[in-house]
């Protein structure tokens, strides 16, 4: 329980449904909460902004202590930033009468200033417009907007991207990836779609029936065989690597990960640039030689670490990048009778085939 | 006054004195009615909105004889009057505004009750998240927010109160200047014959109230177009 | 409340009657009256008084409308002249029947003892009737500008909108005086009152006209011709009007 980070734990009994969740979380980066509808998720967020009490709590975020026993912060009090599913923007205030209100009451240090949250977010045309006539992803920038200005030392996202079309949602992405770079500030981030989860999010907190049953990493959790993430249909791993190399020629970058590089399409990279890969277990191949003569351009040496059948007739491996299989995990899968045939096991070391790695996408935008 | 005799427009001044500060009171004591009923979920919300609502079921008389009785000297009216020596809050412009304030009462609660209602609670938790404390978060919020719901009330108190008359005559005692108001006034015209000035003030009420509920429908028509 | 009850009671009582009945509109004021005068009427001739109660102006107004009234009692002598100038009422039946009496009444047992309390100064409120409507309320002006006070009394004069609402101003204790019928206090044993001298005032007359409809009744004739006789004027009197001169 250090003073930099998130500590929750929380009981409560609300009718038929029951929270009992703890969890801590680093006081950095985007800690995305995850689960399906009714786990509880948006209750977490709601006793963390104060905005629900919960009967037992303890809501500390880097030493500072918002709930315990029988205290209990005021949420006007608690310096957060709240971002709802649907805008919540006031309707009797301007985009710029709505950007200032938090702003007003704020203390301590500015985060960014006005024109930096605006030209971040591309509001400058929308400040003189009213929020009712403003489209559904401008409203949801403005509502981040608003939350920023308030000088939170913390940032509640409560499926931001839920109530949005799928343009919308792609149009407020790039702006969420730009905050997660440009600004230091620890994100708890609630969603039910792993898309997002893999785009955003720095570790995850996997919720289910109002508990928590899994927190850590992200790279970590979803290639955790005793975690519903793997098994899904999608299981994928986000690596984050750093670019060493950019070949414009071919569209090639070179980007290093723990014990391995990977060679991926990209438009555009900078050498030292830290960016995501996602590489789903589909799409993962395993073979005991290494292969010559493939078209497959990324095939790394690597040792199965563990197993797990999916479904009656596919396997899916947890493999470790490296002989020594001390690198960063990726999933493998393959059909049971490829196993099988193969004679394949933990502790082996194979060569993964990878046919898809695919950076995360990332548009530019120009600030 | 624009050469119109006493009986005509005193009771005209008296009236409109009367409507607005009967208003003016309402507001501030309806609001935070309003606003407890709206967000209260407990089963007394209910039993404080039937008393409030009562006036709207309740004969005039039966309002003004009660209010005879709690303003005169078994009542604390008589108490507060005899702080400087009458017996009664009765047939006193004091007496009027207070049987007014509580006859009218529903008239200003329910539409911004129904206001802060229509608003639910995320403008609040928005304002609260951002720092607002809930005394600055209601008056920068949910009040503006709600601003329709005002406006409707307070048209509708002071309309209500210019036609009040059945708890007038029973608490007023037409005194000219003090609670001889407008509908006693024109009563009376109408007792004695003098149809002339009874018509005149008829013809300005049924005016008046026309306007009124004219530009209710505008304020209606306006808010909600702002608001859907 | 009662006698309201006690009026449907009777009116119920009274329609399934073989013999004659009558239907008669009373002024309010008379109710009790009435009422006592209606059971001696049935008692005596057999036929049913169906009684209606009202203010005099309202009832005089029905009539006008076509109401089936026969026999009109008024708290005034205004509206049975207007009905017999209208053709509504046959002129020769016009006759006062009870000639009301003013008193001051308050709810302190010693507060309205005599014309002395009406000098005795002092701030609180005198309830009057609405002169422009009401006769007893015509008859307090009168009264008190011929003790000479009118001046000195008019700023703490409040008015009721009818003689009952004035009684209860100083019932409730809201007026400290009032000038009210005697007929609604005889009854009472609290509070204190003055009879006002019959000399201050014009003399308060309710008529009673037979109206058109009951010409050619002998029921409303015969409820006339009772209400003139000993035992109607003596229950009149008991309830604190004078009787009226019979013819």
């Amino acid at each position: 329980m250090s003073d930099a980070s998130i500590t929750v734990r929380l009981r409560d009994q609300r009718g038929a449904f029951t929270l009992d969740a703890s969890f801590e979380a680093p006081g950095r980066g985007v800690t995305a909460i995850f689960g399906p509808s009714g786990s509880g998720k948006t209750t977490v967020l709601r006793c963390i902004a104060g905005l629900h009490r919960a009967a037992h709590g303890h809501v500390a975020i880097k030493g500072d202590v918002w709930q315990d026993g029988a205290s209990f912060r005021p949420v006007h009090q608690r310096p957060i930033g709240y971002v709802f599913q649907e805008a919540s923007l006031f309707s009797h205030l301007s985009v710029r009468g709505n950007l200032l209100f938090g702003a007003r009451a704020a203390s301590g240090e500015p985060l960014l200033g006005f024109d930096e949250a605006v030209a971040l977010l591309g509001l400058a045309p929308l400040l003189d417009r009213a929020p009712l006539t403003l489209s559904g992803g401008e409203r949801q920038r403005v509502a981040i907007g608003r939350a920023l200005l308030s000088r939170p030392r913390l940032l509640l996202m409560d499926e931001p991207l839920s109530a949005l079309d799928r343009a919308a949602r792609e149009e407020i992405l790039p702006f969420l990836e730009q905050l997660h770079e440009r600004l230091s500030l620890p994100v708890l981030y609630v969603t039910h779609d792993m898309a997002e989860v893999e785009r955003l999010a720095d570790q995850i907190i996997l919720m289910e029936k109002g508990r928590v049953i899994g927190a850590g990493p992200l790279a970590q959790m979803q290639s955790d065989p005793a975690l519903p993430l793997m098994g899904a249909r999608e299981a994928a791993v986000s690596l984050e690597g750093e670019v060493i190399a950019f070949d414009p020629a071919y569209g090639l970058a070179s980007l290093t990960v723990a014990g391995g590089v990977f060679l991926v399409p990209a438009l555009k990279a900078e050498v030292g640039e830290r960016r995501r890969l996602r590489i789903w277990a589909g799409d993962v191949s395993l073979a005991l030689a290494a292969p010559s003569g493939s078209t497959i351009v990324n095939i790394l040496p690597a040792r199965i670490l563990d197993a797990r059948q999916s479904g009656d007739h596919q396997m899916t491996a947890v493999l470790g990048l490296g002989e020594d299989g001390a690198g960063a995990h990726l999933l493998a899968r393959v059909t049971r009778r490829s196993w099988e045939q193969l004679a394949l096991a933990p502790g082996l070391v194979v060569h993964a085939q990878v046919k898809g790695a695919a950076l995360t996408p990332r548009h530019t935008i120009q600030s | 006054m624009f050469g119109l005799s006493p009986d005509i427009w005193r009771p005209i001044i008296l009236t409109l004195e009367l409507a607005s500060l009967t208003t003016a009171i309402l507001l501030v004591v309806a609001t935070p009615i309003a606003w407890w009923l709206a967000r209260s979920h407990s089963w007394w919300a209910e039993i404080v909105a039937s008393v409030v609502a009562l006036p709207l079921v309740l004969p005039p008389t039966v309002l003004g004889f009660y209010l005879l009785v709690m303003l005169g000297p078994d009542g604390p009216g008589g108490a507060i009057a005899s702080l400087w020596g009458a017996r009664t809050l009765a047939f006193s412009f004091t007496g009027l505004v207070i049987g007014s304030v509580i006859y009218s009462l529903p008239f200003v609660v329910q539409p911004i009750r129904n206001a802060f209602a229509a608003m639910g609670d995320r403008p609040m938790e928005a304002a609260a998240t951002l720092r607002a404390s809930p005394w600055r978060a209601f008056w920068t919020v949910a009040v503006p927010l709600a601003r329709p719901g005002f406006l409707t009330g307070a048209i509708l108190g002071f309309a209500h109160t210019v036609g009040e008359f059945g708890v007038v005559l029973m608490i007023g005692g037409n005194i000219p200047g003090v609670t001889k108001v407008l509908s006693v006034a024109i009563f009376d015209f109408v007792e004695t014959s003098r149809w002339p000035e009874a018509h005149a003030l008829a013809a300005g009420m049924v005016v008046f109230s026309f306007v009124v509920i004219l530009s209710m429908s505008f304020v209606e028509k306006r808010m909600g177009r702002l608001s859907s | 409340m009662r006698s309201l009850a006690l009026a449907v009671i009777l009116t119920l009582a009274a329609l399934p009657a073989r013999a004659g009945s009558t239907h008669v509109a009373v002024a309010a004021n008379f109710t009790q009256a009435a009422q006592e005068i209606a059971r001696a009427f049935k008692a005596a001739s057999g036929h049913d008084a169906v009684l209606s109660f009202g203010a005099s102006g309202a009832l005089y107004a029905q009539i006008t409308q076509g109401a089936p009234y026969e026999v009109l009692l008024s708290a005034d002598e205004e509206r049975p002249r207007q009905a017999v100038a209208a053709g509504l009422a046959l002129g020769e039946t016009r006759f006062t029947y009870a000639i009301g009496r003013l008193a001051l009444w308050s709810r302190d047992g010693r507060a309205a003892q005599g014309e002395a309390a009406l000098r005795a100064g002092g701030s609180g409120k005198i309830a009057i009737a609405n002169p422009a409507s009401a006769p007893y309320g015509g008859a307090a002006i009168e009264t008190l500008k011929a003790l000479k006070l009118y001046d000195e009394l008019s700023p703490r004069l409040v008015q009721g909108a009818s003689i009952a609402q004035t009684f209860q101003f100083a019932e409730t204790g809201n007026a400290e005086l009032a000038f009210v019928a005697l007929a609604q206090v005889i009854g009472r044993s609290d509070g204190s009152r003055w009879l006002v001298p019959a000399s201050l005032h014009r003399p308060i007359l309710q008529d009673a006209a037979l109206l058109k409809t009951g010409a050619g009744k002998e029921a409303a004739r015969a409820f006339l011709a009772f209400l003139k006789g000993p035992q109607a004027r003596a229950i009149i009197e008991r309830h604190g009007y004078e009787a009226g001169a019979g013819n």
